[in-house]
């Protein structure tokens, strides 16, 4: 098939929207001081934060496919009233400035907060300052990209499966598992991707709502932030952003076949 | 064409009353805006000042931009558009300078002390350094790389006391949040955020002998596209009604 000629109406200021984010890009790479990679890269903090960053990332991704399926369930297929607010309240930390919902994490978790000052006089329980509040921070900022996602999905699919599995005598949570979940497979692991790709960022939320500290809360976001003005830390966005683009990349193939 | 020559009619004419009502010991041809990026420890005392110079030169405007001074050193280098860099310590103006980034020699202008801050009426009866590596005391600090971090660390070198903190924060101002918030038991901070804080915290001195001595340089950026109104607000600041100021927010007079 002959590849029609794009308009230049389109091309530039597609080319222009394309170098504005391919160009920091190359400013991260020119200006890295290549020749303390070493240091930066061996140093234990990078390797602590790396690996807290991925396990705290797939976590609050886990999380939020556990409860973020339902929810987008309900919002597709259940009519109730004030369901539009509910969408809106639970989906609000996509406009919301992350420190902001830090701080409303603490307002609520934290030893004085609402739930937060039960759960330590009851269970002892304490939130702030540990990794589990690490990935509830970064559920909170990027939980929303899932419920979105899958109940767009949800939307999209065609129900006469799900309806013929019921005629065929199916119960309900057997057609959600069997017929449901696979269809909505792929707007499912696109929402998971965002989400993730959302919690590994993740930065404003965590220094808030968790603190900073290395092996227990340090991110590799954090890490970054509080080496500046030091050039490594130049190196160690690199890493992030080369983590994130190997598994966007491959996954994206692996699971969507390449477009 | 009228318009422009109206502009500039008022333009002089502007330029004329700032001159008659400007301070006498300022330069009369400063005006425009002065962009002051401070160490986020100087926010309450500088914003005070701020407003105080802009009353005594009715022509210019200063604008603020408060972080870490790690945060600041990084912007500046990249090009932000600062006139004067107001520094928490020598380290971080020693690089500012060194990289080629500073017009002139950087000259002190305050000096701060650190105290432990605590919640209200101290619930954890903490009375100095030792009770903050005691069993349930939460304690957190600053980063390493920020200056108040840094001191902290030593202040507890010299009083020989081993604690890990809980957090390592980004500034001074987000320990005094976490106490406020009741998250942690007492952190270190400067007096001055003490003071800042009122009756929302409670401070308990550092004997002087294990105390550290914040050192706050200042100095024009050498990429200012207003030198004139940096340097008055420089030299407003080292002025004895600009030290006055920062003594009333707690401060430590430059020598």
């Amino acid at each position: 098939m002959r590849q029609e000629r794009v308009p230049i109406v389109i091309v530039v200021p597609a080319a222009i929207g394309a170098a504005f984010f391919i160009v920091p890009l190359v400013g991260l790479i020119v200006r890295s001081p290549w020749g303390d990679a070493v240091t930066a890269l061996s140093a234990p903090e990078t390797f602590e934060a790396l690996k807290l960053s991925l396990i705290a990332s797939l976590s609050a991704t886990a999380v939020a496919v556990v409860l973020g399926v339902p929810l987008a369930w309900v919002y597709a297929r259940v009519a109730f009233p004030g369901r539009d607010l509910l969408r809106a309240l639970t989906t609000l930390p996509m406009v919301l400035p992350p420190v902001v919902g830090g701080i409303a994490l603490l307002l609520a978790f934290g030893r004085s907060g609402l739930l937060g000052a039960w759960l330590e006089n009851t269970f002892g329980i304490t939130l702030p300052f540990t990794t589990v509040g690490v990935v509830m921070a970064e559920t909170f900022v990027a939980m929303p990209f899932l419920i979105l996602t899958v109940e767009a999905g949800l939307r999209s699919m065609d129900r006469r499966y799900e309806e013929a599995a019921r005629a065929l005598g199916a119960s309900r949570w057997r057609v959600f598992i069997r017929v449901t979940l696979p269809l909505i497979g792929p707007s499912l692991f696109a929402g998971a991707v965002l989400c993730w790709a959302r919690a590994l960022g993740e930065f404003g939320a965590t220094i808030t709502f968790a603190g900073n500290f290395p092996g227990v809360t340090q991110t590799m976001p954090l890490a970054v932030y509080l080496l500046l003005p030091q050039e490594a830390s130049f190196i160690l966005s690199l890493v992030l952003l080369l983590v994130s683009l190997v598994v966007l990349v491959g996954l994206k193939d692996r699971w969507l076949g390449s477009a | 064409m009228r318009n422009r020559v109206i502009l500039v009619v008022a333009a002089i004419l502007l330029a004329a009353c700032g001159s008659t009502s400007g301070n006498a010991s300022t330069s009369p041809s400063i005006g425009g805006t002065v962009s002051v990026f401070a160490a986020a420890s100087l926010t309450a005392a500088f914003n005070a000042l701020g407003t105080s110079f802009q009353r005594a030169n009715s022509g210019v405007t200063v604008r603020f931009n408060f972080a870490g001074t790690p945060t600041l050193v990084t912007q500046i280098e990249q090009g932000a558009g600062a006139d004067v860099f107001a520094s928490a310590d020598t380290a971080n103006m020693a690089k500012l300078k060194g990289d080629g980034f500073a017009a002139g020699t950087p000259q002190v202008f305050a000096r701060n002390k650190l105290e432990i801050v605590v919640a209200p009426g101290n619930p954890k009866g903490i009375t100095g350094l030792a009770d903050l590596a005691k069993p349930g005391v939460i304690y957190i600090t600053e980063a390493p790389t920020v200056p108040a971090g840094k001191y902290a660390l030593q202040a507890l070198k010299m009083a020989g006391v081993t604690v890990t903190p809980k957090s390592l924060e980004s500034d001074v101002k987000s320990v005094v949040g976490k106490i406020e918030l009741g998250e942690a038991d007492a952190g270190i901070v400067y007096t001055t955020d003490v003071t800042a804080a009122g009756s929302k915290v409670t401070g308990v001195p550092i004997p002087d002998a294990d105390n550290v001595i914040a050192i706050y340089p200042i100095v024009a950026v050498k990429a200012t596209t207003n030198a004139a109104a940096a340097n008055a607000f420089i030299a407003y600041v080292l002025s004895a009604a600009g030290q006055a100021k920062l003594q009333s927010f707690g401060f430590l007079t430059a020598s």
